[in-house]
């Protein structure tokens, strides 16, 4: 892998809609994001930072232009390809999307066995101490129902990294923690990137973690307005 | 039963995890599959209890081969042949022997006053060949005249009556107006045909049967000699005998034939067909809505799987892993409440309505290729979890 980026967009242009609804919701956007680093996208409602990240972690179909990740283009890949794919990648998405029926340790286990039934005992222990950092040691059995929304929200954390994801996608991660847990799962990304080269890409409004990131874009009606390096 | 599931997925059993979560839409489903399980095999034990009484007869009587009328439908239900057809058979090459065999309905009142009847076999008596083994014997007995068999599951039958008949005694009753002495018993049970079945000897019967004439019996017996085969015979019984007159059937095939002709020519075995049919359909329709319904409200659950790169075959998975679940669950109740309701069903009727294991395994199967059905219906609906719709 080396520092071969992760993701590279070239000319990608996005629609919605047909015939007369038809609306460009991104403009020939070009990026190329390194590995191990923690991007941040921002901008107002409706600027596309949702759209870019779908795109990018190939759960919408790219229409035109190039998006490359992890060296594969994702214009024409199969079905089996993305499958393939997305098992390297995490998301953390707004809301937790837990299944219900399962507990905390269940849910974070589905974040392993995608890759097979593998060590019974093993993937119980990967799963307790993700969810010990995280601070949920105690709630490992807990349905979703009996635990707060911050709790939540760290399960589907903890069942986003378990895996050890090369990319992780994120779409405002931190909106229902509170400032102390937020914190700890911006600092953990963040950790991951230096320490294991995880490349993280998050949508943010949180001002409190802009000082965390290697790199922040803001997006303005599809388009990209403004790019640093703080 | 987590750990079970777990060992025999390799993974987690979401499918029973996500039932069991919803305790009443997992009990209306077990249910309704048990309720479909209980219609099927109450059909299905009517329907076998009607088959058995069809083919009872072919117990008393044996054979290689059966010349029938061709308008006849069944062993009981069939027109005269002439008797003529007998010697001409007797003529072709590979035939040994042969009996014209009567079959009649003999109604009788009984002491209380109540009225019964018996389906009556004249057979030739000097020829065992032609009776079932066990009451070969028991024919010699049947050289007086008026003497018969009768059956000992005979209904209305005075019980210590027919229980003397096994120690060797003998008693008389009337019928027509004439005396019959029962001389020994054999066991076929009455079913839907009569109340019970009698042996005698062809002129007993025609005796009784004052109607009957002896040279048009209701079918012809052959035997065929050592070695040949009963199907060499049949061939060239059927290119000897006047194919529209006659129909030549080995015994198997005439068996096969009755049974054929009661399930789909009359309108029971039609009905209970039929039955059978709304059974299937009421559980098709009962799993198909839970797990459709299932399906729908987790495609959040499902989308984000999909996104964590979960592939299709895993989610049949979860569907038919649901699906299986039901049909266990609901068969075992369904299994359970059927046997009561058959033993129920048998002391009232009299009827042979039994449970035996190769219906409840064939209804087992169904069950389960229902439920499977049903599942893969319900995962069409997979297709509207989309993870692009998750943020
Ligand atoms: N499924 C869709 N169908 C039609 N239009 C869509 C769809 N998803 C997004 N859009 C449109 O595309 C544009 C970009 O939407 P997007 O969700 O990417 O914005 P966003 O920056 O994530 O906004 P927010 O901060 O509100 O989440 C918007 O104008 C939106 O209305
Ligand atoms: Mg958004």
């Amino acid at each position: 892998m080396g520092g071969a980026a992760p993701i590279v967009a070239q000319g990608l242009n996005h629609y919605f809609g047909l015939g007369e609804a038809r609306k460009q919701a991104i403009w020939d956007l070009n990026l190329t994001i390194k590995r191990g680093t923690l991007t941040i996208l921002m901008g107002p409602s409706g600027s596309g930072k949702t759209t870019v990240l779908t795109l990018m972690g190939c759960l919408r179909d790219v229409q035109e232009g190039r998006v490359d990740l992890l060296g594969h283009p994702l214009r024409g890949a199969t079905e089996a390809e993305l499958v393939q794919l997305r098992r390297r990648l995490g998301f953390i998405f707004q809301a937790h999307n837990l299944h219900e029926s399962l507990t905390a340790a269940q849910n974070v286990l589905m974040g392993l066995q995608v890759h097979g039934a593998g060590d019974a005992v093993k993937q119980r222990h990967a799963a307790a101490h993700m969810l010990g950092l995280l601070g949920l040691a105690d709630r490992m059995d807990y349905l979703p129902a009996n635990l707060s929304g911050g709790q939540k929200q760290r399960v589907a954390v903890a069942r986003a990294l378990v895996s050890n994801p090369e990319v992780i996608f994120a779409d405002e991660p931190t909106a229902a923690l509170d400032k102390e847990s937020g914190r700890v799962v911006v600092d953990m990304l963040k950790t991951l990137g230096q320490t294991r080269g995880t490349t993280t890409v998050m949508v943010t409004h949180d001002n409190r973690i802009m000082d965390l990131a290697d790199r922040i874009i803001t997006l303005e009606e599809g388009r990209v307005v403004k790019d640093t390096n703080p | 039963m987590n750990r079970l599931l777990t060992w025999l997925f390799g993974r987690l059993p979401i499918g029973w995890l996500q039932l069991s979560h919803s305790r009443t839409r997992l009990i209306a489903a077990v249910a309704g599959v048990a309720f479909a399980n209980l219609l099927v095999f109450m059909q299905l034990g009517i329907m076998g209890a009607l088959n058995n009484s069809t083919v009872a007869p072919y117990a008393l009587i044996d054979g290689d081969i059966i010349l029938s009328s061709s308008e006849g439908n069944t062993l009981t239900d069939s027109g005269n042949i002439a008797r003529a057809y007998m010697f001409q058979a007797l003529g072709v090459a590979g035939v040994a022997s042969g009996i014209p065999l009567y079959i009649g309905n003999l109604p009788l009142t009984l002491a209380d006053g109540s009225s019964i009847s018996l389906l009556s076999f004249g057979v030739d008596i000097s020829q065992t060949q032609f009776v079932a083994p066990v009451i070969a014997p028991a024919l010699a007995g049947l050289a007086l005249e008026n003497t018969v068999l009768l059956d000992k599951d005979t209904r209305s039958m005075p019980a210590e009556a027919l229980a003397s008949l096994a120690t060797g005694s003998s008693f008389t009753f009337e019928a027509n107006g004439k005396t019959l002495t029962a001389v020994g018993s054999m066991a076929v049970g009455g079913g839907f045909l009569a109340d019970g079945m009698m042996v005698t000897s062809d002129q007993t019967f025609l005796r009784f049967f004052g109607s009957r004439r002896s040279g048009a019996p209701d079918h012809i017996l052959l035997r065929v000699v050592d070695g040949v085969s009963s199907a060499t015979v049949v061939d060239r019984l059927r290119a000897e005998l006047p194919a529209g007159i006659v129909k030549v059937q080995t015994m198997p095939e005439a068996r096969a034939a009755d049974l054929a002709f009661m399930a789909t020519e009359r309108p029971t075995g039609i009905i209970f067909g039929f039955g059978v049919f709304m059974g299937i359909l009421v559980g098709l329709v009962i799993v198909y809505q839970v797990l459709s319904t299932d399906v729908a409200d987790h495609l959040r659950e499902y989308a984000t799987f999909k996104a964590m790169g979960y592939d299709q075959p895993f989610f049949l998975g979860i569907v038919f892993e649901e699906a299986l679940i039901l049909a266990v669950f609901g068969f075992i109740p369904g299994l359970i409440v059927s046997m009561g309701l058959y033993a129920g069903l048998n002391v009232v009727t009299g009827l042979p309505v039994v449970m035996d294991s190769a219906r409840a395994a064939l209804v087992f199967v169904g069950t389960l290729a229902a439920c499977s059905a049903s599942g893969a219906i319900a995962t069409r609906r997979l297709a509207a979890a989309d993870p692009a719709d998750l943020f």
